[in-house]
């Protein structure tokens, strides 16, 4: 990895400024265990590298009309929560399906959702693909069995988070400071597809930070589950992933809230699998229903047609534990 | 003819030892070749091509040579010469911290003339494929082993199976990457290396810089894990060398990780086309075998076939392919999982072809006895009657069992070791083996102490040095029969010396004493002894030094064993979990029962691995591993372990013979064959990932 300098600062005040609106040049700290990689990786070499785990305002999980999680907040604070383990327990999963104890310990929920893809292609400096400015998919028609079965390209990545498609099915709310103050935006529409910006994931500017997360109080009788599928037990990202949030009346579903993970560019909600689910019973007919309108719409390429029969049958497994209770 | 001790009268030998290094290494203080550090040490980094076939055409390293730290930059390593494999090493530079290193092989500018490349074994092949070697054709000369008449016995076999069976590229991936320290002092060179062979490493050097052997010194206290791929130096230890010599100052090179998934070798794939014949009674009479294999531009890719049965007509085509990737290298009894997988499945196919339960036949035709007692050990732990007809479990989660066996030659020989008595009572045993991860440094100590009567505590081993006596590399299972056999040899002799003493002393014949319990004593006198330390201090010099070497007696050849394993496979995501694995280990006379059960549980997670996760994944298109890490390079963690049974199955009158092998070859085929019984699917490709085994399903 290149030089840089690096800067420690202990307040949101002024530090919009002290970054950069230029992509690249600076950038931000936190728990560090995805930017150290891509920094020997040489994916980046910034001039300037701002910590920023020093800023108290930005950690902290706390409970008032709902979730108002700390950017900075660990995976490992969240996952052990139990507040959030009882009350949002898709999220309190997805964070515990995180990578180790030790990476847990370290990652913050900030970084989990700003993390970059894990393709094979783009983490490798030698290929100079799309999603680094280049000319060429090399998944497309390469190696691809853990590559994306939504979205139609131009680029394949999957979007590696596990709390985002938890926090938006959750309907969660990101709070993000930069050069002209706060903004509040909802979870869903902050990712971006690769048509939209090939060179990163998300609608973050180079000047901005995460600083909060707010999840909604969830309606009276909501369940959810965050249900993850990996090729080994062990350290491992999603191949395939569902965050189902439920909210059931007297065995009638209300309100259904389907995101995918590991499939999609970005966490891929299924609107068409939704719509199969409210106003009705989880019958099995209903459960079979909502799954295969899930990925009715998939697109696999060569090596990643399994990942459509592994993501109907997690779909279906989710709401049927959701089902149960 | 040299015998052990009878086992009740042995205090350390065949007990449950905990390693006498254990307590260095949990602390970290274990020095291993990563951990050295040098006065004015240079750090080494090696530039990969990054094409898979290329010609350098011409290289820049002015503005590596021009960044401040950089001591050494040689830049002409493939000077107007041809890459074969993408990461193929084609310049190197020395600098003061690994950081510059890193720096100055962004600088150095290669211009390539791209080639033409092949990176699969099937497409390497094809008529018209790439050539890997101008001069050679990818697919090499084939070799034939035949007996008996196949064809007649195709038409006398009353039922015949035939499949294809294909395994994947593993690479070694030990935990310390392959690399050295190399520090020139005059014409005299001593280099600290992550190695399995001290001594193979230092004629290795020497002949290549063509220095005499005394010249050259290797050191390896302790290492990181090698699985035979650290057995002879690699071009990284060329490079460190001339790096050192160049700069004028010790270098330390450690291969990345990636660099070590790509050039210091792997075990071949193979692809085998088997055919095979029995009578309606199960006896099988006739094989045929087309088998092809790769590792990529060297490494022979042999297996062999039909691997531990007896079946009079049979022959065995094999060819080794050529394709554009790093080479192979020995890998955990080289062919032997791969003939394991292929011959394991066809005979449960043969099974299932004839009715007859897999362990049935089994036993009709395998030959080796001790084998025969350990299926039946093997089929009762796991609870082989438990087992349903293939495909017949109903529901998402299917179990199924399968078996698999393993042979291996092992067994010892040449090494030499040096013990030295002390006035005080002190004893160290010198021995230029090394410590693999398999026990040496215990075995050493404990054979020393069980010999002398002393605790384990009592005795110094010093191993990982080739200025000790000789031994040979820790390769072929061999390391424990042909260093155990020494020591005792050689605490015989420091035995006799000290015997003359006291004997002496006592006015008795030396034959009359005994070494047990700190002691020596005259038998049947109880007020003739002597402490250690008393006998020790009548010795006239400074030092008691006796050499003594392998000898016949403790030791033999010869390793079967079998694997039992019981898996859950999960139909919704295509997951294989093994439940439960028996494996039923030959182990002759066991040193170290503990250090011989850690050696099975590593040799089934090897194969576990092997088995469900690894695999080097190269891309057709650019000719690149594209997995080059331990990400995406899956090995199986904790959270894949399933319960272990381990049998040793005790053979101490055989003395001892090799186990670091064998334990690692039929975990694969016992999976395979536990799938296919719970799915009624069969996976005849490895690694058996959940996309394989969901697309299995599909087409069913």
């Amino acid at each position: 990895m290149l030089d840089f300098e690096y800067v420690d600062v202990k307040s949101l005040k002024g530090l919009p400024e002290l970054l950069d609106q230029e992509e690249g040049r600076k950038i931000v700290l936190a728990g560090g265990t995805d930017l150290l990689d891509r920094l020997k990786e040489r994916l980046e070499q910034p001039a300037q590298v701002v910590n920023i785990k020093g800023i108290e305002k930005m950690r902290g999980i706390e409970f008032g009309d709902g979730l108002d999680i700390g950017a900075l907040t660990t995976i490992a604070e969240l996952a052990e929560d139990e507040r959030v383990q009882r009350d949002y327990s898709a999220l309190a999963q997805a964070a515990a399906s995180i990578a180790t104890p030790q990476l847990r310990n370290m990652g913050t929920l900030g970084g989990n959702l700003c993390q970059r893809p894990r393709c094979w292609y783009f983490r490798d400096q030698e290929y100079h693909c799309r999603k680094k400015g280049g000319a060429r998919c090399f998944a497309r028609r390469g190696l691809n069995k853990n590559h994306a079965i939504f979205g139609d390209g131009p680029c394949y990545i999957v979007h590696p988070s596990d709390s985002a498609p938890a926090l938006q099915a959750l309907g969660a709310q990101l709070e993000i400071v930069g050069p002209k103050g706060k903004r509040e935006t909802p979870i869903e529409g902050f990712f971006q597809m690769p048509d939209e910006n090939i060179l990163g994931e998300n609608s973050l500017g180079a000047d901005e930070v995460i600083v909060r997360v707010r999840v909604p109080k969830p309606a009276m009788g909501t369940r959810s589950t965050y249900l993850k599928f990996r090729a080994k037990q062990s350290l491992d990202f999603a191949v395939s992933s569902v965050a189902a949030v439920l909210q059931v009346d007297g065995g009638q579903v209300q309100a259904a809230r389907l995101v995918l993970g590991g499939v999609a560019p970005i966490p891929w909600r299924c609107q068409a699998a939704e719509a199969e689910l409210e106003g009705k019973g989880l019958t099995d007919a209903v459960i079979g229903r909502a799954a295969d309108a899930a990925v009715a719409d998939a697109q696999p390429m060569s090596d990643n047609k399994y990942k459509v029969r592994l993501t109907r049958n997690l779909v279906r497994q989710a709401l049927e534990s959701l089902r149960e209770g | 003819m040299a015998g052990w001790k009878k086992l009740d009268e042995m205090q350390l030998v065949n007990k449950r030892l905990p390693r006498v290094d254990a307590r260095l290494k949990v602390t970290g203080d274990a020095s291993y070749t990563s951990d050295i550090k040098l006065e004015g040490m240079l750090y080494g980094a090696v530039l990969g091509s990054p094409h898979a076939a290329a010609r350098v055409v011409a290289v820049d390293d002015s503005r590596a040579r021009q960044l401040p730290g950089v001591k050494a930059v040689l830049a002409d390593l493939k000077a107007n010469g041809t890459v074969r494999y993408a990461g193929e090493f084609v310049a190197t530079v020395a600098a003061d911290s690994p950081q510059i290193a890193q720096d100055a092989l962004a600088l150095i500018e290669v211009e390539y003339e791209e080639g033409e490349f092949v990176v699969d074994l099937e497409e390497g092949m094809r008529d018209g494929a790439p050539k890997v070697f101008e001069e050679r054709e990818n697919v090499q000369e084939g070799r034939v082993n035949e007996e008996g008449d196949v064809e007649q016995g195709f038409t006398e076999a009353e039922v015949v199976v035939e499949d294809e069976f294909r395994t994947q590229v593993q690479t070694h991936s030990p935990l310390e990457t392959h690399g050295c320290v190399v520090q020139w002092e005059g014409d005299e060179l001593t280099i600290w290396t992550s190695t399995q062979a001290v001594h193979g490493e230092r004629k290795g050097i020497a002949d290549f810089l063509e220095m005499p052997l005394n010249k050259v010194r290797v050191i390896c206290h302790h290492m990181g894990g090698g699985f035979g791929s650290k057995l002879w130096p690699g071009p990284y230890m060329g490079v460190a060398i001339n790096l050192a010599k160049e700069a004028g100052a010790p270098v330390k090179l450690m291969l990345s990780r990636k660099d070590e998934h790509l050039g210091v070798g792997n075990r071949p794939s193979s692809l085998q086309k088997l055919k095979l014949g029995a009578g309606k009674d199960g006896k099988l009479v006739a094989f045929a075998a087309e088998t092809y294999g790769t590792a990529g531009i060297s490494g022979g890719a042999g297996m062999p076939l039909p691997y531990i049965y007896s079946v009079p007509n049979r022959r065995h085509e094999h060819k080794d392919v050529l394709i554009n990737a790093g080479g192979g290298r020995p890998f955990r009894a080289p062919g032997h999982p791969q003939a394991c997988f292929a011959t394991e499945q066809i005979m449960d196919e043969m099974a299932e072809a004839l009715g007859m339960d897999p362990l049935e036949l089994r036993l009709l035709n395998d030959p080796n006895e001790t084998r025969q007692q350990e299926w039946k050990i093997g089929a009762e732990r796991i609870g082989w009657e438990r087992r349903k007809p293939n495909g017949s479990d109903a529901g998402r989660m299917k179990r199924g069992m399968g078996l698999a066996a393993s042979t291996w030659g092992g067994g010892g020989g040449g090494t030499q070791a040096q013990m030295n008595l002390f006035p005080d009572g002190s004893v160290e045993v010198k021995c230029g083996s090394q410590d693999l991860g398999t026990g040496t440094w215990t075995h050493v100590a404990a054979v020393a102490a069980e010999e002398l009567g002393l605790p384990i505590e009592a005795i110094k081993p010093l191993i990982g040095d080739s200025d000790y006596p000789y031994s040979g590399g820790s390769g072929g299972s061999t390391t424990a029969a042909s260093v155990a056999p020494a020591i005792v040899n050689t605490a015989r002799l420091g035995k006799e010396k000290l015997a003359e003493l006291v004997a002496g002393h006592f006015g008795v014949d030396a034959e009359r004493l005994v070494f047990a319990g700190g002691h020596v004593s005259v038998a049947g006198d109880s007020d003739k002894s002597l402490t250690w330390a008393e006998a020790c201090s009548m010795m006239p010099t400074d030092m008691l030094s006796v050499q003594g070497e392998w000898v016949e007696g403790l030791s033999s050849r010869g390793v079967a064993g079998c694997q039992f394993a019981e898996v859950e496979v999960d139909t919704d995501t295509g997951r294989i979990q093994v439940v439960k694995l028996v494996a039923v280990a030959d182990c002759g006379l066991v040193l170290n029962r503990l250090a011989a059960e850690s050696q099975v549980n590593g040799g089934v997670m090897q194969g576990i691995s092997y088995a469900l996760y690894e695999e080097r994944l190269m891309d057709p298109r650019t000719g690149t591993m594209v997995n080059a890490d331990l990400e995406n390079y899956k090995i199986a963690g904790a959270l894949e372990t399933p319960e272990i049974e381990i049998v040793l199955f005790d053979q101490p009158e055989r003395g001892v013979i090799g186990l670091g092998e064998p334990p690692t070859i039929p975990t694969s085929a016992a999976i395979a064959n536990a799938v296919a019984n719970a799915l009624g699917v069969r996976m005849k490709e490895l690694p058996m990932t959940p996309d394989r085994v969901l697309d299995a399903l599909e087409e069913v």
